[in-house]
C-alpha cells in the first residue's frame, strides 16, 4: 500500500514537472533615455581613480542595446505566495569589484543566501537599505570574507550600498517564489517551469515603474514582450 | 572670583564656538558626501579604538566621517574645559549653568550621532543637525558673554534698542533655525534635488506633484549619490525651503532699514544687520548654486554653513541688543 502511495506521488510529481513550461519574451525600450552621468566623485579618491585611468564608468540606469533591447528588468509573476524553494536554492553572488557593484540588479527568492564578495583590496561598507526587512550595515575589509543575506519578506528592488564610495549601488528584488527572471542585455527574459495556467506578468525596471500582462502558460509555455518608454 | 573681563576664558570660549562652527561644516560634509553611514561602528570605528584608526582606512567617505567624530570630540572636550572653567572662574551663577547646559548638550549632541549610526535611523540626523546650529549659539553665545564688550556693558551707558525692533530680529531668527530644519529634513531624506532647477521648478513656477509627474521626474533624473526615487513630499518641501528663504531675506532686509533709521547707519548693531543681509543674499545664491551643481557637495556644505551663520547673526544681534538696552535703561 505504501509503495503504491510512493509511486502515485512520484509520478504526480513528474507530470507536474513535465508539464510545467518556460515564459519567454523581450523588453524593449523606445524613445530617448536620459544621458548617464559619469560617476566623478571616484576622482577624490585616489584609490578609486587609480582603477579608472581611461576614463570614469557612467551610471548604468539605462541599459539600452543598439535595437532598443532593454536590460535589468525584473520580470516575474504576481499575486503567487508562499511558494519559495530559497533555502534549497544554490547561493546567488553579488560583487564589489572597481568600487562598482557587479551586477546591479539581482533577483533571489526568500531563504536563499546572497553571497557578497569584495574583490577589491579597498574597505567597503554593505549598507543595506530594505523596507520590508531589517537594515544591516557591515564593514568588509579589502578582500576579506565573503558576506552572507538572507532575506525574509519579499521585497522589490532592496538597495545595498556602500556610503564608503557613496556612488555604489545595486538593488535586490526578493520574492517567494521561484517564478522571475532579469532581462540581459538582448533584453530577453526567460522565466522556467512555471505550471500550467493563467497568470498575471510583471516587469518592473528601476526607473521606468511597472508595466503587467495577463498570460496564460499552456504545456508548451508562454511568450510576453513588454516595451517601455520615458514620458 | 570675580566679575572682570578675563582674556583666557573668552579666547577660549570662541576657539569652541569657532570649532563648533567648523564641526558643523565637516558634518555638511559627511551628510552632503552621503558618507554617515560608512563607519558601521560606534564609538568604535571598523572595530578599532576611534583615536587608534589606522590612516590606511582614512578613505572615501571614511575620511569624512571619522574626522567629523574626531573634531565632534575635540569640541567635547573643550566644552567640558570651558564649562568648569566658567564653573570656578566666573562669579555669574546664571553662566555656570549655561555652561553644564553647554556640556550636557554636546554630550546628548554625540549620543545622538552614534545612535544614529547604530541604529540606522536617517530620521535622527535630522535632530542631530538642529542640536548642532542650537549648540553653535550657545556656544557663540558664551564667548560673547565672556567678551569685554559684554563685560564693559554694564557699567558704561548704551543706546537703548527699540523693542519693536528686538521683537523683529527675534522672530527672523527663529523663522531662520525653522528653515534650518526644513532644510536638515531635506538633506536627510537622502534622495538628491528633489527639483533640479532654479529659479523655476520642473520649469514651473509651482511643479505638479502628480503620481504621473513624480514618476516622470523620477524616470528622468539620473543621480550619482543618494540616488532614491523622489516623492511628492520632498518636492513641496523644497518649495516650501524656497518659499520661507525668500521670507527670511526680505525680513533681515528690513530689520536693516528699520535699525538704520532707529539707530542710525554708524551704530554697531546697525552695521551687523547689514552684514547679516549680505550673508542672506550669498545664502540665497549658495542656494541656487547647490541646485545648479547637481548638488556638488562643497556647493552643499557652503550652503549649510552660510545658513548656520546667518542663524548665529540673528541670535547674537537680538542677544547684544538686550544687552544695550539693558543696560541703558
Amino acid at each position: 500500500m505504501n509503495k503504491s502511495i510512493l509511486l502515485l506521488s512520484l509520478g504526480f510529481c513528474a507530470a507536474v514537472q513535465l508539464a510545467a513550461a518556460d515564459i519567454t519574451g523581450a523588453i524593449n525600450f523606445k524613445g530617448a533615455a536620459p544621458a548617464e552621468k559619469e560617476l566623478t566623485p571616484i576622482k577624490d579618491d585616489p584609490t578609486c581613480a587609480a582603477l579608472y585611468p581611461n576614463g570614469l564608468p557612467k551610471t548604468k540606469f539605462y541599459v539600452v542595446g543598439a535595437n532598443g533591447e532593454l536590460a535589468d528588468v525584473v520580470v516575474s509573476l504576481k499575486g503567487i505566495s508562499g511558494k519559495s524553494t530559497g533555502a534549497s536554492a544554490a547561493p546567488a553572488m553579488l560583487d564589489q569589484k572597481g568600487a562598482l557593484y557587479v551586477p546591479q540588479i539581482v533577483a533571489i527568492q526568500t531563504g536563499q543566501k546572497l553571497t557578497v564578495k569584495n574583490s577589491d583590496q579597498l574597505v567597503h561598507n554593505v549598507h543595506t537599505t530594505p523596507t520590508a526587512n531589517p537594515e544591516s550595515n557591515q564593514v568588509q575589509m579589502g578582500g576579506g570574507p565573503d558576506l552572507t543575506y538572507t532575506f525574509d519578506k519579499p521585497e522589490m528592488f532592496l538597495k545595498f550600498k556602500c556610503d564608503v564610495h557613496p556612488w555604489m549601488f545595486a538593488w535586490v528584488s526578493v520574492f517567494d517564489h521561484p517564478y522571475f527572471a532579469v532581462s540581459g542585455a538582448d533584453g530577453k527574459f526567460t522565466i522556467k517551469n512555471v505550471p500550467p495556467g493563467k497568470y498575471t506578468l510583471e516587469a518592473a525596471h528601476r526607473k521606468l515603474g511597472t508595466q503587467t500582462a495577463e498570460i496564460e502558460v499552456k504545456d508548451d509555455g508562454a511568450a510576453q514582450n513588454f516595451t517601455f518608454e520615458t514620458k | 572670583m570675580n566679575n572682570q573681563y578675563k582674556p583666557a576664558l573668552f579666547w577660549f570660549a570662541g576657539l569652541n564656538a569657532v570649532a563648533t562652527f567648523l564641526l558643523i561644516g565637516l558634518g555638511g560634509l559627511v551628510t552632503s558626501h552621503e558618507a554617515g553611514m560608512s563607519v558601521p561602528d560606534w564609538p568604535t570605528s571598523y572595530g578599532y579604538n576611534m583615536f587608534a584608526l589606522p590612516i590606511k582606512f582614512w578613505t572615501g567617505g571614511a575620511f569624512f566621517e571619522h574626522t567629523h567624530r574626531l573634531l565632534a570630540s575635540v569640541v567635547g572636550l573643550l566644552t567640558t574645559i570651558l564649562a568648569l572653567w566658567l564653573w570656578l572662574k566666573d562669579s555669574r551663577r546664571w553662566l555656570h549653568w549655561l555652561g553644564i547646559a553647554a556640556f550636557l548638550l554636546v554630550v546628548a549632541q554625540g549620543i545622538l550621532g552614534g545612535l544614529r549610526v547604530r541604529l540606522h535611523l536617517d530620521w535622527l540626523g535630522v535632530p542631530h543637525g538642529a542640536v548642532a546650529q542650537a549648540f553653535l549659539v550657545l556656544t557663540s553665545a558664551l564667548a560673547l558673554f565672556t567678551s569685554s564688550w559684554w563685560m564693559a556693558t554694564e557699567t558704561e551707558k548704551e543706546i537703548p534698542v527699540p523693542r519693536g525692533l528686538r521683537r523683529h530680529v527675534l522672530s527672523v531668527t527663529i523663522l531662520i533655525f525653522a528653515q534650518l530644519l526644513i532644510a536638515a529634513t531635506m538633506r536627510h531624506q537622502h534622495a538628491g534635488l528633489a527639483i533640479a532647477d532654479f529659479p523655476l521648478a520642473q520649469g514651473k513656477i509651482w511643479p505638479a506633484t502628480s503620481p504621473e509627474a513624480i514618476a516622470s521626474y523620477n524616470a528622468h533624473r539620473v543621480e550619482i549619490n543618494g540616488e532614491k526615487p523622489i516623492t511628492a513630499f520632498q518636492v513641496n518641501l523644497q518649495m516650501i525651503h524656497r518659499l520661507v528663504a525668500y521670507a527670511i531675506f526680505l525680513g533681515v532686509a528690513a530689520a536693516a532699514m528699520r535699525a538704520r533709521k532707529k539707530l542710525g547707519g554708524g551704530d554697531g548693531l546697525t552695521q551687523l544687520a547689514y552684514g547679516w543681509l549680505g550673508l542672506l543674499a550669498l545664502q540665497i545664491l549658495l542656494g541656487a548654486a547647490t541646485i545648479w551643481s547637481n548638488k556638488a557637495a562643497d556647493v552643499a556644505t557652503g550652503h549649510v554653513m552660510a545658513g548656520a551663520l546667518a542663524l548665529l547673526a540673528g541670535a547674537l544681534w537680538w542677544l547684544a541688543a538686550e544687552r544695550r538696552t539693558r543696560a541703558a535703561t
